[in-house]
């Protein structure tokens, strides 16, 4: 049908992902040009990347394809995404600049001054990674196969190789001007189709037949079986996971300083309301003019599909070409942010030997390529397994491990290294155990299921819990310098202060 | 920076501002020396701070978070409408994201005075 303009609109945003890549690359250097771009970005340059890099292919397909299938219940998942970075600017954004540390590792190291602590830290940061990055791949060979009837290795491959090509020269300065393109890029792709869609409902549905809005378990909320408890337990590992997600955590060291990482978070919650309105009238139009969807399980394609079925000739072939770009260049900028946290995470721990900057580069490289191999050779691995629900599982797992740390660790003096690992282990043990129970199919009716296909309502007090008992029980193994780090992570920049001996900077 | 740098000067200041400026460089150099003031000082800065961000939450928790357990003890109130939309859904779409921007506009304007007394008060002013 429409292939051959949307394979063009695919092949155009890599393009000019790599071109916009190209021309940062001019000035990527030094090695820390590389990881964080040296902080010489601006907030609504940053904020734009921050947005680019975090509206992944769940937020530009998935919300609308939920919405349309199961109604107002998943409301709560854009409303959740955007409430994470409230929690992420209240509680993390300013200190975590100011503790200058490049990754969620070297935060462990700054503030737990444990090596333990890194690591496992180190581990759980790839185990996240890579568990957020299947289900992009995932969703860019269904995109493709959706569009053009490509198998679906070939979307995953062609993400794979652009982001490869996107990472591996320029680091991270490049890609923060990917990202930033890639926000407006989604924007726009949503917000035209939106147009002559919302024209064309109103003349009455197009070519489609409007379906009844009004059934009551799709318009009331709290339709489902446990739906309280499951509806709570998405709010806690959205509210709280976003801060443990090892992409965006990375983002807030390309910040100036601790004001400017407190400004941008404020335009990434504009940048994000404005984004979420439109994936939610995609959902309620879908319901209007392709309600089939549900019946056939294919409401991940609602997005990609509406134009097609509302309007007719060139200006349909057109539109879904839009959407096919946007819905690439989600893919691409999400998988892009993984794979350079988990390759920057991998490079500085696996490869802490040869201190020289041109060692360390080509230590990055190596892990870039090593992170999108593995990746998809999970994703093959993992082809017939469902995995809608992976990113919300990827975001339990943050809540339950990362996001104790962070806030223990920035607000609580007691933070003990032993108890931060064991809050980690068992956090994290914990939601991988139902992350991989759901995943292979331990399909359990009642609260057990409730809680394995939900599990941060449980898992992240547990997490907290453990964290504050352990290291209530070792006060002797509180680290040395945590005065200094406490004056690092909360005094304005401009004072000056003894902060303490940790430089990252190479 | 220092007041007797100039070597002929007399001094004619009162002692009360002398005696703020001398303990004006003092609060620095109690937090780097890790005495109990300096100590005092910024946990201060800390509680502040956190007491505000406890607040946000406090507020979402009470407006947005309290939204499910409303839908579910008052399951009438999911099925009022305004000007034809279905209130759960005009809350968790154009209500939820404003809300969310106006609290965090609301905290970054606290942070940022709650830095300012911290930095005056090193200051010594």
């Amino acid at each position: 049908m429409n292939n051959a303009a949307s394979i063009v609109a695919v092949v155009l945003v890599s393009v000019a992902s790599l071109a916009v890549g190209a021309f940062g690359l001019r000035f990527s250097r030094t090695m820390s040009d590389f990881y964080v771009a040296s902080r010489g970005v601006g907030p609504t340059l940053n904020a734009s990347a921050i947005s680019g890099e975090y509206l992944s292919a769940a937020s530009f397909l998935g919300v609308a394809g939920l919405i349309l299938a199961r109604g107002v219940d998943m409301l709560w998942l854009p409303v959740g995404w955007t409430a994470g970075y409230l929690m992420l600017l209240v509680f993390v954004a300013a200190p975590l600049r100011r503790c200058g540390a490049y990754t969620l590792p070297d935060f462990a190291q700054l503030r737990l001054e444990s090596l333990s602590a890194r690591r496992v830290s180190s581990a759980l940061v790839v185990a996240i990674g890579l568990l957020y990055l299947i289900p992009q791949f995932q969703g860019a060979g269904l995109t493709l196969r959706t569009l053009t009837g490509a198998p679906s290795w070939v979307g995953q491959v062609a993400v794979a190789l652009v982001v490869c090509l996107n990472v591996l020269p320029g680091g991270m300065r490049s890609v923060t001007l990917v990202q930033a393109f890639h926000y407006w890029l989604k924007l726009v792709a949503l917000l035209t189709p939106l147009f002559f869609l919302l024209g064309a409902a109103s003349n009455g549905g197009g070519r489609a037949t409007p379906a009844a809005l009004d059934a009551a378990e799709w318009v009331e909320p709290l339709g489902r079986e446990h739906a309280l408890y499951l509806t709570y337990s998405l709010v806690v590992a959205t509210f709280f996971g976003t801060m443990g997600l090892p992409h965006v955590v990375v983002r807030f060291y390309t910040n100036r300083d601790g004001r400017a990482a407190r400004r941008t978070t404020l335009v990434v919650l504009a940048l994000l309301g404005c984004f979420y309105l439109l994936p939610i009238l995609y959902g309620v139009l879908g319901r209007l003019l392709a309600f089939d969807l549900v019946a056939s399980g294919r409401t991940d394609s609602v997005v990609l599909e509406l134009p097609s079925r509302v309007l007719e000739g060139p200006l349909a072939e057109g539109l879904t070409a839009l959407l096919a770009a946007g819905a690439f260049a989600a893919f691409l900028s999400t998988s892009t942010g993984l794979v350079v946290s988990v390759a920057g995470v991998l490079s500085q721990d696996l490869f802490r030997w040869g201190g020289r900057p041109y060692h360390g580069i080509r230590a990055f490289r190596l892990s870039t390529v090593l992170t999108v191999g593995v990746a998809v050779m999970l994703t093959f691995i993992s082809a017939g397994v469902p995995v809608a629900h992976a990113v919300e599982l990827a975001f339990a797992v943050a809540a339950s491990t990362f996001c104790p740390m962070l806030l223990l660790g920035i607000w609580w003096r007691g933070l003990t290294p032993v108890g931060a690992i064991a809050g980690l282990v068992v956090g994290g043990g914990l939601s991988m155990s139902a992350v991989v129970a759901t995943t292979f199919g331990v399909d359990r009716d009642g609260w057990l299921g409730a809680v394995l296909s939900q599990p941060a309502a449980v898992t992240m007090p547990l997490a907290v819990a453990t964290m504050v008992l352990v290291s209530l029980a070792t006060p002797g193994r509180r680290p040395e310098h945590v005065a200094q780090t406490m004056v690092r992570l909360h005094a304005p920049e401009h004072i000056s202060l003894n902060r303490g001996p940790f430089q990252p900077e190479h | 920076m220092s007041p007797d740098s100039g070597p002929q000067r007399v001094r004619v200041t009162s002692p009360r501002t002398s005696a703020a400026r001398a303990r004006s460089v003092s609060i620095a150099s109690e937090i780097d020396a890790q005495t109990r003031l300096g100590e005092v000082y910024i946990t201060s800065l800390m509680r502040s701070q956190l007491r505000l961000a406890l607040l946000v939450v406090a507020v979402l928790g009470l407006t947005l978070g309290a939204l499910p357990l409303l839908f579910d003890l008052v399951p009438a109130v999911g099925r009022l409408a305004v000007a034809g939309i279905p209130l759960p859904w005009l809350l968790l779409s154009v209500v939820a994201f404003a809300e969310i921007w106006v609290l965090g506009w609301l905290y970054v304007r606290q942070a940022e005075r709650n830095e300012a007394t911290f930095s005056d008060l090193l200051d010594g002013r």
